[in-house]
């Protein structure tokens, strides 16, 4: 439970800073680069190394990287969402989470049956 | 446009939204933690690159271009979701960046662990503002503030058959 419990503190921390740079950066395209900043794996990286270790901290990293394209696929279906729809923020983000759920596993699944 | 620091967006965000954020942040990584618990480090790594803070983001920045339109007394509901869309797209472009983050991480873990957090977070650095520079770089030639500009030549119109 302790070690859930850090894991909140310490992502929520790192999850916020990032979000911070979002707000502080413009123009509007550049600062959405920090929706895709690695804060959740920096956070679980760093107490993974340090409770289980580098094996299985690079055993997750390598399908983080199945992830980040899931999300690169996710993020472009928000966008055309909400260019092409009149659908509000907060639908098309939660409604695309499927889409993003779906890629990874199933780019999971073919990279690693 | 020169990338710049807005310092009024901070005075725009409610303390609430910050708090959004942090127990956002924290239930995925919590969560990315249990699932690897579960069901392995294969499939609780897919959750390192869960688009976590993105839900938030996109709906205040919404919300607040909306705000900003409506204290003017005209309906910002379209100039929300255009803001929401640039967001969404400045993270398609930081997508590639996440995955070099993950890959050199990937690389180097099982050397030396700070060297591959520190690596990580450069070639994440590196990537993502390469390609929003890049992408820049293209729209500035190739778009049509170009033609304008004259750095490039307008189009031909096409001619109408008779």
């Amino acid at each position: 439970m302790q070690d859930y419990l850090i894991r909140f503190v310490v992502g929520g921390a790192i999850v916020s800073v990032f979000a911070l740079f979002g707000d502080l950066f413009k123009p509007k395209s550049f600062a959405g680069l920090f929706g895709a900043a690695p804060s959740v794996g920096m956070a679980t990286l760093s107490l993974t190394l340090w409770t289980k270790g580098a094996h299985y901290a690079a055993a997750e990293t390598s399908s983080m990287v199945l992830g980040a394209v899931a999300m690169g696929i996710y993020s472009f279906a928000v966008c055309q969402l909400l260019k092409r729809s009149k659908l509000h923020a907060l639908s098309a983000a939660t409604g695309a989470l499927f889409l993003w759920c779906c890629v990874a596993f199933a780019m999971k699944w073919i990279e690693f049956g | 446009m020169i990338i710049g620091l807005r310092f009024s967006s901070l005075r725009q965000t409610h303390w609430s939204e910050y708090l959004l954020r942090f127990g956002l942040g924290g239930f995925v990584t919590a969560a990315a933690g249990a699932i690897a618990a579960a069901w392995g480090p294969l499939t609780g790594g897919l959750f390192l690159a869960f688009p976590a803070i993105f839900c938030a983001s996109v709906t205040l920045v919404e919300k607040h271009e909306r705000r900003r339109k409506e204290r003017l007394r005209l309906a910002g509901d379209r100039r929300g979701r255009d803001a929401a869309a640039l967001e969404a797209y400045g993270t398609v472009l930081g997508s590639p960046a996440l995955a070099a983050f993950a890959l050199t991480f990937l690389g180097l873990a099982e050397r030396n662990a700070a060297l591959a957090f520190v690596s990580g977070i450069f070639a994440w650095v590196v990537i993502a503002v390469g390609v929003w520079w890049f992408r820049k770089s293209l729209f500035w030639l190739f778009g049509p503030c170009a033609v304008a500009r004259g750095v490039r030549a307008r189009p031909a119109a096409k001619r109408r058959s008779l």
